[in-house]
């Protein structure tokens, strides 16, 4: 194939996921710029935002292509009832290190942010907030990403080309939404 | 071999790479929070920053599977008249110049809906397209730079390569926005 040929192919093989992300990033887009309003009663909440996407973005993805392979091999069945004990334990395993890498971002955001004496907001409403949406949108995500997978696999998919799109989309849309949702309860209880 | 399918297993495997990335991260937060008041300011930017941290983060991980899938097949060599090489990374960068005009055409009208947008229509597709031009190059180096590291020091590029290019092109992407913000508003 020429340089032409390839680029051609490249580009048509991956318009239709960027489109996919293109309208997740504005959904999530527009639920952040409907925030502005939060991120100014919670000072350091900005600088979490990149890290609590990406977070969602590696541990959902990362369990999606665990799960890809083991439909491949035959590890665990396409069913989601009389569930796998293996599978469990993976969910459970993301989810828990999903809360865990929140809330040490939240935590070192912190730190860096009152060392610089930005006057970020108290340590225990960033954690509260990272770890409720982590909670949240570990949940939403791993339902998602488990039935996503399994019904494109009966239906003949590759589920390995189906999880990264499936993962950065929903992980933007939902990460962001989520947020919001953790800011208003932990500032409802009264922090920030 | 996969990993053993036990909570411990797991969390062994994923926490060391996970605490690094989350750093990264954090550093992208940082460069974001330094112009807070901007952002606030001019809300149509602010609906921009997720899609442009996720469109790069895209654009490099899309790259970097097709090179990787090349690479496992034999059909890819590392120089700069190499057909697969040239074709994909020519792709990415009509792909960004496809998507980035939309994705600020978008920011704009769907802010323009819900508030100010305080920023004109041509300003924003003007900051979204240039960051996808200079994010568009930026990620064919660091995927052709990543890959070609995972080939010399051995490692599987499906496994490396891929959260590599991701995350850094996430930092890339607020990078370049800032950059650009700073030039263009």
């Amino acid at each position: 194939m020429t340089a032409f040929e390839v680029a051609r192919e490249a580009y048509r093989e991956a318009l239709p996921a960027l489109s996919a992300s293109l309208v997740g990033g504005l959904l999530a887009g527009v639920v952040l710029g409907g925030m502005r309003e939060e991120l100014q009663a919670v000072s350091g909440l900005l600088v979490l935002v990149p890290a609590l996407l990406a977070t969602r973005g590696n541990v959902y993805s990362s369990l999606g292509a665990r799960i890809a392979t083991a439909l491949h091999q035959g590890l665990i069945e396409p069913r989601v009832r009389g569930g796998d004990p293996r599978l469990r334990s993976a969910i459970a395993g993301s989810i828990a290190n999903g809360l865990l890498a929140s809330a040490f971002a939240a935590t070192a955001a912190y730190i860096v942010l009152w060392s610089l004496s930005a006057s970020p907001a108290p340590l225990a409403t960033l954690v509260g907030i990272a770890v409720l949406a982590g909670l949240f949108s570990g949940v939403t995500l791993s339902a998602v990403v488990v039935l996503a997978v399994f019904a494109g696999y009966r239906r003949g998919y590759n589920p390995d080309t189906l999880v990264g799109p499936l993962v950065t989309t929903t992980g933007d849309v939902f990460g962001i939404a989520f947020l919001l949702l953790a800011v208003r309860i932990v500032l409802a209880l009264g922090g920030g | 071999m996969p990993t053993e399918w036990s909570f411990r297993a797991i969390t062994r495997a994923i926490v060391p790479v996970l605490t690094v990335l989350t750093l990264v991260e954090l550093g992208s937060g940082f460069v974001l929070g330094s112009f807070e008041t901007t952002l606030l300011r001019y809300p149509a930017l602010l609906v921009l920053v997720p899609a442009t941290i996720g469109m790069a983060g895209n654009l490099g991980s899309v790259l970097a599977a097709r090179l990787s899938t090349a690479f496992h097949l034999g059909t890819l060599s590392f120089s700069p008249t190499d057909d697969t090489l040239a074709g994909n990374a020519f792709a990415t960068v009509g792909l960004a110049l496809t998507v980035f005009p939309v994705v600020g055409a978008g920011a704009w009208a769907l802010t323009a809906l819900t508030a100010e947008a305080g920023l004109g229509l041509p300003t924003v597709v003007l900051v979204a397209t240039a960051s996808g031009a200079v994010l568009s190059v930026l990620a064919v180096a660091v995927t052709v730079v990543a890959t070609y590291a995972a080939y010399r020091f051995e490692l599987d590029p499906d496994d490396v390569v891929i959260p590599v290019v991701t995350n850094v092109c996430d930092v890339l992407g607020v990078l370049v926005l800032f950059g650009i913000v700073q030039i263009v508003v």
